[in-house]
C-alpha cells in the first residue's frame, strides 16, 4: 500500500480545506487589526467590525442576489464602524479600550436585532448559496497545497492577495513609514508634517473593511447562512493572532494557519467520536494560542504610541 | 558675521513676538534676529522662555503678538510644515526621531520628495551621503535609528533638517545629551555649517559653550529679552550676571574632609532588562557616612539603573546590595523600597512628576513616605492635625513659595516641587541618600538651594549618591567621582585627581 495515500484520502482533504475556511476570517481580521496597531491604536473593535460586516454582507447578498454586492456592503459596514471608533479615539481621544467594547457589544445587539427585524422571528433560517469552490487547473491536483490553496471559494484567494499587498504597504510604500510613524512617535510624525489624525482614521478605516470583509467571508464564503453573534470572539482571537504574528502580514497569515488548523483538527475530533467531551475539543485552539503567546511573552516590539491618544497644540 | 552683511535681509526677524498662557507671559515682545551664516545663542534659565520662543518659531505656538519674518517677508506659521516649508529646521531636545525605522526613511517619510507613493530610498541615501561628504556628517542611511548612539541620532536630526531643505536651523540644548568629545564634534559640523550660510540658532544655558562658539549672543531672563551682544563684547561673567539678574555664589566642596564607614555598598552587581539585554555589569559602589559619592556618564548608561537598584525599586540579577545597621551590615538585595526607608534610605528621585509626587496637595505630598506610623498615623487612621502641623514645618524649613497646605502640588513651579520631594525625603535625617538628577530643569536659585541641603546633610553624616549628567554639578558636590559607560563602572576618582580630559575621556568608554 501507498504509504502516503493519507495525503489524498477525503478525510484529509476535507480537513486541508476547512483548515483555509477557518484560517482566513481569523487571518483578515488580524490584517485589519495590524493596520489600526502599527498606527498606534489598538483596536478591539474588530469584533464588532467583523459581525457587522457578516451581517450586512448577508442581508444585502439575500435581498440583492448578488454576492459580490453583499461583499462591498458588508466591507463598508466595517468601515463605518472605523470611522466611528476614529471619531471617539482620534477625534475625541477617547479611552481606546472602552470604546472599542462598547462597539462590540452594540454590535451583537444590533446585528441580532435587525436580523429579526429583517428576516422576521424564528423563521427557517434564511440561506444564501455562498461562494463556489473554484478550482485552480493543475494547481488544485498538488497533495496538501492543492485543498489547502487552490480549491477554495474566489474570496480566499482574494484574502491571500491581501497578504502581499499589505507587506508592500507597510514595508515599501511612504504610506506603511507614515504609518510606523504615527505607531512609534506621534509627536514627532507631527514635526515631520505628517497628520496623526489622518493617518489613524485612514488606518481605522482600512482596518474596517478588511475586518469587515474577514465578516462577510464567514456568511457569504464559509457557511451562507447568518447565525446571531456568529463571531463568536473571532475579533478577540484576532488580537491574540497578531501579537503571535509580530504584526507583520506574513507572521499574522502563518498565526492564523495554526489556529485555523488547530480548529479544523477539533471539529474533525468532534465527528469522529474520540470519547473527549466536545467542550474540550472546542477550547484547544484557544489553548494552543494561549499557549504559543507563553513562548512570546515579553519578546517582539509594541509600537511605542500603542493606545495612547494623541492630542495636537497641548502646552508643553 | 552679524546681522548687517549688505542689504540682504536676515533669514530671520522676530519683532516684539509675545505669547500668554492664561496670565503668565513667557514671552513678553521679544525682539531676535539671525543673520545668513550666523550662530546666535539664546541663553536662559529654565523657565526663562527659551523654549517658548522656539516652539513659535517652529510654528508650534502661535504668538498673540508680534511678527515673523523670514527673508525680509512676514509670515504666519501655524504649523511644523509651514515652518520647514519657510526654510527651518529643528533639532529637538528629545530626538522627533522614529527609532524603528532606517535613517534614510527617517528622513524623507512625510515628504514626497523621494517619492510619493513608492520612495526611492537608494536615492535618498545617496542624498544623505552627499550632504555627509560636504558637512562631516557622516550616518550610515541603512542603520535602524534606535541601534543609533545619541550623538549619531543628533547627526540624523541635523542631517534631516538639511535634507528637507533648511536654511535656518534651531538646536535647542544640543549639548546636554553628548559628553565632551562629541560637543566638539557638533561644534565643528555647526561652524562648517555657518561657513557654508546657515543661520543657526544655538539654545542652551552653559556659558562655555556659547562663549565657544557663538558670534552674538541673547540672555533672556523671565520672559524678556535682557540684551543682545556680540559674543566677542561679554565675557562669561556678565552673562551669568545678565541670565540670573544676581550674583550667586555656587557651594563647592574641597574633596579634603574625613568620611566614616561604608554605609550602603553593592556587590558586583549585574541586572539584565526584560530584553535579556545587560544594563549593569559588575557594579561594585561603596558609599561613607559623610560622603558624596558622584555618579558621572552620558545619560542612559546605567546611571538610573543602578539608582533604582540602591533604592530597591529594582533586583539585581545577580550581586548584592549590603546597607549598614546600627546592628551590622544587612544584605537588602531582595528588600524592597519600604525597609530600605525603614533602615534610613532616602530616595530623591529622577523625574519628581512621575515618581515622586502625586496630585493632591502640598500636605498630603508631604506626609506620603510616612503615613503608615506615627506620628502621622496611629492605628491605620490618619492625624490630619500631625500631618497639617509637618507640611507646615516643611514649607517654612524649605521655603516652599506657595498659598498654603491645600494648594495642589502639581500646580507649584518646578523649583518649589522639588523642594517639597527634598523636604519630604530629609525630614527623616537619613542616614542613605539617593539623588539622581535633583537639579534637573531648576533655576539657578532652586539649584543652589539643593545643593546646600545635599551638603548639609552629608555634614550631618548622611552617605549620599548622587547620579547627575550634568558634570557642573558633580564637579562642584562630590567627594570621589566613578564614570560609568554602558553598564560599567569605568573609573573612579577623588575630587583631587580630577581633570576634565580624564572624565571626559571615561564617559566615552575610555579606562584611564
Amino acid at each position: 500500500m501507498n504509504p502516503l495515500a493519507f495525503l489524498t484520502d477525503p478525510v484529509t482533504q476535507g480537513f486541508l480545506q476547512a483548515t483555509t475556511r477557518l484560517t482566513i476570517p481569523i487571518m483578515l481580521a488580524a490584517l485589519g487589526g495590524m493596520f489600526a496597531e502599527r498606527a498606534g491604536v489598538l483596536n478591539i473593535a474588530l469584533e464588532g467590525m467583523m459581525l457587522a460586516g457578516a451581517f450586512v454582507g448577508f442581508a444585502v447578498a439575500y435581498a440583492s442576489g448578488s454576492l459580490w454586492l453583499g461583499v462591498g456592503l458588508g466591507m463598508m459596514a466595517g468601515a463605518i464602524i472605523g470611522l466611528a471608533l476614529a471619531f471617539y479615539t482620534v477625534r475625541l481621544s477617547s479611552d481606546q479600550v472602552v470604546v472599542g467594547i462598547a462597539i462590540n457589544l452594540t454590535m451583537i445587539g444590533a446585528t441580532s436585532y435587525a436580523f429579526r427585524a429583517v428576516f422576521g422571528p424564528g423563521a427557517a433560517s434564511p440561506r444564501v448559496t455562498p461562494f463556489p469552490a473554484l478550482n485552480i487547473p493543475f494547481l488544485s491536483d498538488i497533495p496538501i497545497a492543492g485543498p489547502l490553496l487552490f480549491q477554495q471559494g474566489i474570496l480566499v484567494y482574494a484574502a491571500f492577495l491581501l497578504i502581499p499587498a499589505s507587506w508592500i504597504v507597510m514595508s515599501r510604500m511612504s504610506a506603511g513609514m507614515a504609518i510606523t510613524a504615527v505607531g512609534e512617535h506621534p509627536e514627532a510624525a507631527e514635526t515631520l508634517g505628517i497628520s496623526v489624525a489622518r493617518v489613524r482614521s485612514l488606518c481605522l478605516v482600512a482596518s474596517g473593511l478588511i475586518a469587515g470583509l474577514g465578516g462577510a467571508f464567514l456568511s457569504l464564503s464559509a457557511t451562507g447562512l447568518f447565525l446571531d453573534n456568529m463571531t463568536a470572539g473571532r475579533g478577540y482571537i484576532a488580537l491574540a493572532i497578531l501579537l503571535l504574528g509580530r504584526r507583520n502580514p506574513w507572521g499574522i497569515a502563518a498565526a492564523a494557519a495554526l489556529f485555523g488548523g488547530a480548529d479544523a483538527f477539533q471539529l474533525r475530533g468532534q465527528g469522529l467520536g474520540s470519547g473527549i467531551p466536545y467542550q474540550f475539543l472546542v477550547m484547544l485552539p484557544y489553548i494552543l494560542t494561549i499557549v504559543v503567546l507563553i513562548g512570546f511573552a515579553g519578546k517582539g516590539h509594541n509600537p511605542a504610541a500603542l493606545g495612547r491618544p494623541f492630542q495636537r497644540n497641548r502646552a508643553e | 558675521m552679524s546681522d548687517s552683511i549688505g542689504t540682504e535681509p536676515a533669514p530671520l526677524v522676530l519683532r516684539r513676538v509675545t505669547v500668554r498662557f492664561g496670565s503668565f507671559t513667557a514671552n513678553d515682545a521679544i525682539d531676535f534676529s539671525v543673520g545668513r551664516g550666523e550662530i546666535h545663542a539664546l541663553l536662559g534659565e529654565n523657565g526663562a522662555g527659551k523654549t517658548t520662543l522656539m516652539r513659535v518659531v517652529a510654528g508650534l505656538l502661535v504668538p498673540q503678538d508680534g511678527t515673523i519674518q523670514i527673508d525680509g517677508r512676514v509670515v504666519r506659521l501655524t504649523s511644523p510644515l509651514d515652518a520647514a516649508a519657510h526654510g527651518i529646521g529643528m533639532v529637538h531636545q528629545h530626538f522627533m526621531l522614529i527609532s524603528t525605522l532606517s535613517v534614510a526613511q527617517n528622513v524623507c517619510v512625510g515628504i514626497a520628495k523621494a517619492g510619493r507613493l513608492f520612495p526611492n530610498l537608494s536615492q535618498v541615501a545617496r542624498d544623505l551621503d552627499e550632504i555627509g561628504a560636504r558637512y562631516g556628517l557622516h550616518v550610515d542611511p541603512h542603520a535602524l535609528v534606535g541601534s543609533l548612539s545619541v550623538a549619531s541620532q543628533q547627526r540624523v536630526e541635523i542631517v534631516k533638517a538639511l535634507y528637507r531643505g533648511a536654511r535656518i536651523l534651531v538646536l535647542d540644548e544640543p549639548t546636554a545629551v553628548l559628553a565632551p568629545q562629541e560637543v566638539e564634534g557638533l561644534f565643528r559640523v555647526l561652524r562648517m555649517l555657518a561657513a557654508a550660510g546657515t543661520a543657526i540658532v544655538f539654545i542652551s544655558h552653559k556659558l562655555g559653550e556659547v562663549m565657544a562658539l557663538s558670534h552674538r549672543v541673547s540672555v533672556l531672563r523671565d520672559g524678556r529679552l535682557v540684551t543682545t551682544k556680540a559674543t566677542a563684547d561679554t565675557n562669561p561673567a556678565e552673562l551669568a550676571r545678565l541670565m540670573i539678574g544676581e550674583d550667586l555664589v555656587l557651594p563647592q566642596v574641597d574633596g579634603k574632609h574625613a568620611s566614616g564607614p561604608v554605609a550602603i555598598e553593592t556587590r558586583s552587581v549585574h541586572l539584565r532588562d526584560e530584553f535579556g539585554v545587560p544594563r549593569l555589569s559588575d557594579v561594585s559602589l561603596a558609599a561613607r557616612s559623610g560622603e558624596i559619592v558622584g555618579v558621572a556618564g552620558v545619560d542612559g548608561n546605567g546611571q538610573q539603573q543602578l539608582a533604582e537598584i540602591l533604592a530597591g525599586l529594582q533586583t539585581p540579577s545577580s550581586g548584592s546590595v549590603i546597607m549598614t545597621s546600627p546592628d551590622g551590615p544587612i544584605d537588602v538585595s531582595h528588600s524592597g523600597p519600604g525597609e530600605r526607608i525603614a533602615l534610613g534610605l532616602s530616595h530623591i528621585p529622577e523625574d519628581r512628576h512621575r515618581t515622586a509626587l502625586v496630585d493632591m496637595s502640598i500636605a498630603d505630598n508631604a506626609a506620603l513616605d510616612s503615613i503608615d506610623r506615627p506620628p502621622l498615623a496611629r492605628w491605620g487612621f490618619l492625624s490630619h492635625r500631625a500631618i497639617r502641623a509637618f507640611a507646615a514645618r516643611l514649607i517654612a524649613a524649605n521655603d516652599v513659595r506657595c498659598t498654603g497646605l491645600d494648594q495642589p502640588v502639581m500646580t507649584l513651579s518646578g523649583g518649589n516641587q522639588q523642594k517639597v520631594v527634598l523636604g519630604r525625603a530629609l525630614a527623616h535625617s537619613p542616614r542613605v541618600i539617593v539623588a539622581v538628577q535633583p537639579t534637573r530643569g531648576l533655576d539657578l536659585g532652586a539649584t543652589v538651594f539643593v545643593h546646600r541641603q545635599l551638603l548639609a546633610q552629608c555634614a550631618a553624616g548622611a552617605a549620599i549618591v548622587l547620579v547627575s549628567t550634568e558634570l557642573d554639578e558633580v564637579l562642584a558636590l562630590s567627594d570621589r567621582i566613578v564614570v560609568m559607560f554602558a553598564g560599567r563602572i569605568v573609573g573612579s576618582m577623588t575630587r583631587a585627581e580630577v581633570t576634565l580630559q580624564r572624565l571626559g575621556a571615561m564617559m566615552t568608554g575610555q579606562t584611564a
